[in-house]
């Protein structure tokens, strides 16, 4: 903390010398900081200024305090985008980490072509979301869709996957299950190969089989890094937009009912099709807050992963 | 850290048969829609419809890919273009400006540093592309940049991920010997950044170009905003294609969609190996 000590060598504090020395650092962080003032810090705290008026396409704008916040509030509209919002984060999120532990256990085994194995299930991550979209909604169209044609071929009657709400739901988490179980994977794969071996070697001497290994050392190990990747899932699964845009043919209202419409549709809905600017902010804002609410849950949540249970 | 595979021996149990079959359907399911991409993308527009579905690639591949190139509806080589002018700078500029504020976080002292580090993490966390979308339009309309590149291009230097990785890397890479002995030397604070600290850091700046290059061509929801629909990038372009021959011609959106993603296939063979480890790497020091 005494930064004149810091670099003993600096023996003719001329004014240059001094000023690379004070300065310097602040100048290399200067560019980073100076672009989130204007393009984070600033557009954040506008976005709370413009929910707070009547704002519309032409500027005119009147202030109306919290008019936009409580006709939302008691709009059966955002309701409906907030339980789809929520709904598919919870379908695709659970099975995404049980899906992604386990493959991680399973890549972390000793075998030939480790590598292709991870590159392999990482593949998914090339893809953008529209592609994947575009791709998935193709698989899951009801009359053509390869999905449908197993179904009946093994007997089932085919789903009505676009105009049904759950059916609807389960594609769309299908699309993003299998853009980042993989890369969730890797992630646990590298926290894992971090746990120290003698606790494995302990407790094989205590002879626990490795399932019992798996589930009193590795889960519990892990805690810190399904904390991180239940993070970003949330933020990711609350801010879901492409894949339901690209499942509704690339319309805002997410099916005709607005089965599968998400906050994030639901703001773009109010801010390009209605031309309301501020009640797009103020929707804006209550993602934010609902991002805030549903990570602290989490967090929670996770942090009682213990290891005896 | 960087040799954790190698590592491995005593305490990996060799893998059961179980294993692999689980390994061999993760596989599978990852490849299948992506070749299913390519199957399409070389069939007919009757094929694509087909009862039962066709599991092989056919011949069209080449017809169907000037198919895709001429629509109107797409522009798909200006989208292609931008989107390599747009993810190129991002870039270059991510990388730039990561190294320096890491290095200035790994190995400098100054005033606030503590404090500035968990700001940029916090920042890391916060949707800012998303949550701040209409102030961020109305500020693009103000400034006249509706349509332009730097629009696109400007909010997404924003990247707490970058100083972070680098700050890590540097931290691991540049021992303080090496800097305090340039410093004897007379060096300033700009050359040793330069000629100590970048040349050191080159594999991690080519990990966080890499990441950060996929990111941005794969970005989506901004530029269908902030961009017209005869100048997009190449996201939004095939959004148009598909938007405009939905139901009626999966060969051609198919073939635009395959178009889209070759050249992060292409990086990914390339560097797979290099993402892989970048990744595990950024992900144990979090």
């Amino acid at each position: 903390m005494t930064p004149k000590a810091a670099h003993g060598a600096n023996r003719r504090p001329g004014i240059r010398a001094r000023f690379d020395l004070k300065a310097m650092p602040y100048l290399l962080i200067s560019p980073y900081f100076l672009l989130f003032a204007v393009f984070g810090l600033f557009p954040l705290g506008f976005t709370l200024w413009v929910s707070l008026h009547s704002w519309r396409l032409a500027g005119d704008k009147e202030f109306i305090g919290f008019d936009n916040y409580g006709f939302l509030l008691t709009n059966a509209g955002f309701w409906n985008a907030t339980g789809n919002t929520l709904g598919m984060f919870v379908m695709a999120t659970i099975p995404q980490l049980v899906l992604a532990i386990l493959l991680a256990n399973a890549l972390n085994k000793r075998m030939r072509g480790r590598l292709l194995y991870r590159m392999g299930i990482l593949l998914p991550m090339v893809t953008s979301v529209v592609a994947v979209a575009i791709v998935f909604s193709q698989l899951f169209s009801p009359q053509y869709g390869m999905v449908n044609w197993l179904l009946e071929t093994v007997g089932l009657d085919p789903v009505q996957w676009q105009s049904e709400k759950l059916p609807s739901w389960l594609a769309i988490s299908a699309m993003v299950d299998w853009r980042w179980t993989g890369y969730n994977a890797i992630i646990f794969l590298a926290a894992m190969q971090t746990i120290p071996r003698d606790l494995y070697e302990a407790a094989a001497i205590d002879g626990a089989s490795p399932r019992r290994q798996f589930w009193q050392i590795t889960v519990p190990q892990l805690r810190p890094v399904i904390i991180f990747v239940v993070f970003i899932s949330t933020m990711g699964g609350m801010m879901l937009f492409a894949e339901p845009l690209m499942f509704g043919s690339g319309r805002y209202d997410g099916g005709a009912a607005g089965q599968f419409q998400t906050i994030g549709l639901y703001i773009i809905q109010a801010f390009r099709e209605r031309n309301n600017y501020g009640l797009a902010a103020a929707a804006a804002w209550l993602l934010f807050m609902f991002i805030l609410i549903v990570a602290a849950v989490n967090y929670l949540f996770t942090n009682r992963i213990r290891g005896d249970r | 850290m960087t040799r954790a595979g190698s590592r491995g021996g005593v305490r990996l149990w060799d893998a059961t048969v179980l294993t692999r079959v689980t390994l061999g359907f993760a596989l599978l399911l990852s490849v299948w829609p992506l070749y299913w991409m390519v199957v399409i993308a070389s069939r007919t527009v009757s094929d694509a419809t087909a009862v039962p579905p066709p599991l092989l690639p056919g011949g069209n591949l080449g017809e169907n890919i000037s198919r895709a190139l001429a629509d109107d509806s797409a522009h798909l080589l200006v989208g292609l273009g931008n989107s390599f002018v747009v993810a190129g700078s991002v870039t270059v500029a991510v990388v730039l400006i990561s190294t320096m504020a890491g290095f200035a976080f790994a190995k400098l002292r100054f005033r606030g540093r503590t404090v500035l580090l968990v700001s940029v993490l916090l920042t890391m966390m916060v949707p800012l592309q998303h949550v701040g979308v209409v102030p961020l339009y109305i500020m693009m309309i103000e400034l006249d940049w509706t349509n332009t590149m730097q629009a696109v291009i400007l909010p997404f230097l924003v990247n707490g991920f970058g100083i972070f990785l680098m700050r890590q890397y540097t931290l691991q890479a540049v021992p303080d010997e090496l800097v305090e002995a340039a410093r004897m030397d007379g060096a300033s604070t700009w050359t040793v950044y330069w000629r100590v600290v970048l040349p050191a850091v080159r594999p991690g700046m080519a990990v966080l170009a890499l990441l950060t290059f996929m990111q941005n061509w794969n970005e989506f929801l901004w530029p269908l905003i902030i961009l017209r629909p005869d100048n997009p990038t190449i996201q939004v372009a095939i959004r148009g294609l598909s938007d405009t021959n939905y139901g009626s011609d999966y060969s051609m959106i198919f073939t635009g969609t395959l178009l889209s993603i070759v050249p992060l296939v292409i990086i990914f063979i390339a560097f797979g190996r290099q993402i892989v480890g970048g990744l595990m790497e950024g992900a144990v020091k979090s």
